[in-house]
């Protein structure tokens, strides 16, 4: 079964220099307080500050050709300051989706003008996107969506809603799924992507919040939005082929099993003077988990970096990823008797407390595990 | 993949699809050595690849011994194909003669090494040993009254044998050493070191067998619930089933991408961290694989007739073979607990350099 085959990757020799960079650059900024380790940073720790000195140390469209503010670095440079940024819990959510999906987006699809327009911005950690896709009647059935696009001289009008849109309120621009032709019997035709800019008139972006309270998600209501028409993305009536590339970037990077590593790092070193068994079998699992999920993810990395899509590839990851995220909150509120809450003043109790609160989202968000099964299913040829 | 490592795979790929049939594994099950299969592969050099020409092998690295392994594991081919080479493997890292004979090893049972005016003498017992019936030699690990770590081969002939079999019975039999008397020259001192080296080669081989062997699973099952016909329409077709197939497509991609990491490196280096890192993973795969293998199955699966259970109950055996998931982890927890201020730099295996005020 060739789409389950994951070729084994080694870091080159660059990539692991560039380790030595990052890491020293985390440590400084850690010092210095300018962030505070936290879990599932990638939704909720918003740093546009943070966001520009990545930015401004060539770590964001990393891989990107320089004449659009890119570095020309390889996939698995990449993968590295990723991975190096999640352990450490930084503050990385206002790049996210635009450096992990955006970039690639353009790059393939995008006009050149759009590309001189958006990329170096993006590049140098000052723009950022919001991904529209789900609506209050398109969940998993994302090909339902019925935002619509009409035509009228050389301009889109966008009438519609877009729903879960994480980091919508601090975003610039969103990439938005929208129909551009009438629904017909193919619900997968006549969609396209467009770049609507958030602060258009006729856009409302309403907070939707999450059960702490915290406000990542939004509701973005446009209503008679006028977009100039060259900010279509590829080609019109394209949109589902074109979301679909994006899907092995979105679910097969570290940020798929590494929501809650933070919380595993604390209770690794709360318990370096355990002698319990029971703890010593625990954390030796979710370590070769870790281990055996990482070499998963950086074998995607190495087919995206070969040109392909692999999409049954990434959905394996991200079920088997997101399943650990929950894994490790399981094993640690069992290991160490703690009152969770955000506002603990231990590390542990409040890392605790923010993975059980963001944990439900982690096998829902970027496809539910049940419609990532299906797809995997498809794959194997069974569906 | 080298062209000669996926040209070895090719090989003997054809020779256990021709060969390894359901029938040949049923009858060795029920005892009878499946002596041609043997020799087919004898004939071809496939039952000493990892084994320098020069002592009288076939050639070729660990890659390609594990590649074998793995490829032996898929079609749960009952011979000690594994347990022959790694032998040999010991017998030549530490300066032993090679016989063309089958070989077995026994390394984790402790037997006495003492000296005797001239050569010595080797008591004590060997548990759980594979094909200990069928073959001629077996090496064994042991020590000396003042503790020094020794190896050697012996003659079954001298042994005695019990029979005993694994889950899927396959032989792993008990074999007595009752006052063995060998020459100076058949005996070697052998340091903790190598000993480790060979236990985890051991283990490797069974991350080999069960990757294969998962990889057959999903196969069988994939087939079946597509064959398989109720309500009016295949199996397959229903979400429930969907999932459980996906998840198992998941263990099995996983752990085929940690085989395929340990054949790429073991030439280099396997740390005795990632060799116990691989089995656990795969030990936990064979569990929740052969799980769901068997409920999409239904009561057929469960049956002597259909062939899944000839790769389940090698994959229950095989997980509990040089260390259990557990037996793994807690060794691994505890080297990790000691290294506790630096996970990443383990993960990573780029120590790290974090603030110390964390």
């Amino acid at each position: 079964m060739k789409e389950l085959t994951l070729p084994n990757i080694e870091l080159p020799e660059e990539a692991e220099y560039l380790r030595k960079e990052i890491r020293e650059f985390l440590n400084k900024a850690s010092i210095q307080g300018s962030f505070e380790p936290k879990c599932d940073t990638w939704l909720g720790g918003y740093s546009a500050e943070f966001s520009r000195k990545i930015g401004q140390q060539g770590w964001l469209g990393m891989t990107w050709p320089k004449k659009y503010g890119g570095h020309e670095r390889s996939a698995l440079e990449r993968f590295v300051v990723t991975e190096e940024l999640l352990a450490a819990g930084a503050p990385v959510a206002a790049h996210w989706f635009g450096d992990r999906q955006t970039g690639p987006l353009l790059l393939r699809y995008g006009t050149e003008e759009q590309k001189q327009r958006f990329l170096p911005l993006l590049a140098k950690g000052e723009i950022y996107f919001a991904i529209g896709l789900s609506e209050p009647n398109s969940g998993s059935d994302l090909a339902s969506v019925s935002t619509r696009a009409k035509k009228s001289g050389n301009k889109w009008i966008v009438n519609g809603s877009k729903i879960w849109t994480s980091g919508a309120h601090h975003a610039h621009y969103m990439i938005t799924l929208v129909r551009t032709a009438p629904l017909g019997d193919k619900k997968h035709e006549g969609l396209s992507q467009i770049l609507l800019d958030l602060s258009a008139p006729g856009i409302t972006i309403r907070p939707i919040h999450l059960m702490t309270g915290e406000h990542h998600f939004n509701e973005v209501i446009m209503e008679d939005v006028e977009v100039s028409e060259d900010m279509i993305i590829g080609e019109e009536g394209e949109g589902w082929k074109q979301s679909l590339a994006e899907l092995a970037y979105e679910r097969s990077g570290p940020e798929r099993f590494m929501s809650t590593y933070p919380l595993l790092e604390e209770l690794v070193r709360r318990l370096s003077d355990s002698d319990s068994d029971y703890a010593k079998i625990a954390v030796g699992r979710l370590v070769a988990r870790l281990w055996t999920l990482r070499k998963m993810s950086l074998g995607v990395a190495g087919l995206l970096e070969q040109g392909k899509s692999p999409e049954i590839a990434a959905a394996l990851v991200k079920d088997l990823g997101t399943e650990y995220e929950n894994e490790i909150i399981k094993v640690a509120r069992l290991l160490i008797p703690s009152n969770p809450s955000v506002t603990a003043e231990s590390r542990f109790d409040a890392l605790l407390a923010q993975a059980i609160l963001h944990a439900p989202g982690f096998t829902l968000r970027g496809g539910t595990t049940e419609i990532l099964r299906g797809i995997i299913a498809r794959g194997l040829g069974v569906r | 993949m080298s062209e000669i490592r996926s040209m070895l795979e090719d090989t003997v790929s054809k020779v256990l699809k021709d060969l390894c049939t359901k029938e040949l594994i049923i009858a060795a099950e029920k005892g009878e050595f499946p002596a041609m299969l043997w020799k087919t592969l004898e004939e071809l050099g496939l039952t000493s690849v990892g084994i320098s020409e020069e002592r009288g092998g076939s050639g070729g690295d660990l890659g390609d011994f594990m590649t074998l392994v793995k490829t032996a594991g898929y079609y749960a081919a009952p011979v000690p194909l594994a347990e022959n080479i790694l032998s040999k493997i010991a017998l030549e890292k530490s300066g032993l003669p090679i016989s063309d004979q089958i070989s077995t090893f026994s390394f984790e049972n402790e037997i006495e090494f003492d000296k005797a005016d001239s050569g010595w003498v080797l008591s004590g017992k060997a548990k759980y040993v594979p094909w200990a019936r069928n073959a001629r030699t077996i090496t064994v690990l042991g020590k000396t009254f003042e503790n020094k770590r020794m190896i050697a081969n012996v003659s079954l002939e001298n042994c005695e044998a019990r029979h005993h079999e694994n889950l899927a019975g396959d032989p792993r039999d008990e074999v007595l050493l009752n006052q063995v008397r060998l020459n100076d020259h058949e005996v070697k001192a052998i340091d903790n070191g190598m000993i480790s080296e060979f236990i985890n080669l051991a283990a490797l081989t069974r991350v080999m067998l069960m990757a294969g062997a998962l990889e057959r699973t999903l196969e069988l099952s994939v087939t079946y619930t597509k064959e398989r016909t109720q309500f009016g329409r295949p199996i397959g077709k229903f979400q429930a089933v969907q999932q459980n197939l996906a998840v198992l497509a998941g263990e099995t991609t996983a752990s085929l991408a940690v085989a395929d990491f340990i054949i790429s490196n073991i030439d280099s280096t396997i740390s005795a961290e990632e060799a116990a890192m691989a089995k656990i993973q795969l030990g936990d795969a064979a569990e929740a694989g052969s799980r769901i293998a068997h409920q999409v199955h239904g009561a057929m699966g469960f049956t002597d007739e259909h062939p899944l259970h000839q790769s389940t109950r090698r994959l229950w055996s095989w997980r509990d073979e040089f260390g259990s998931e557990s037996m793994l982890a807690r060794q691994l927890g505890e080297r990790v607990l000691q290294q506790s201020q630096d996970l990443w730099g383990f993960i990573t295996k780029i120590p790290g350099i974090k603030a110390k005020n964390i």
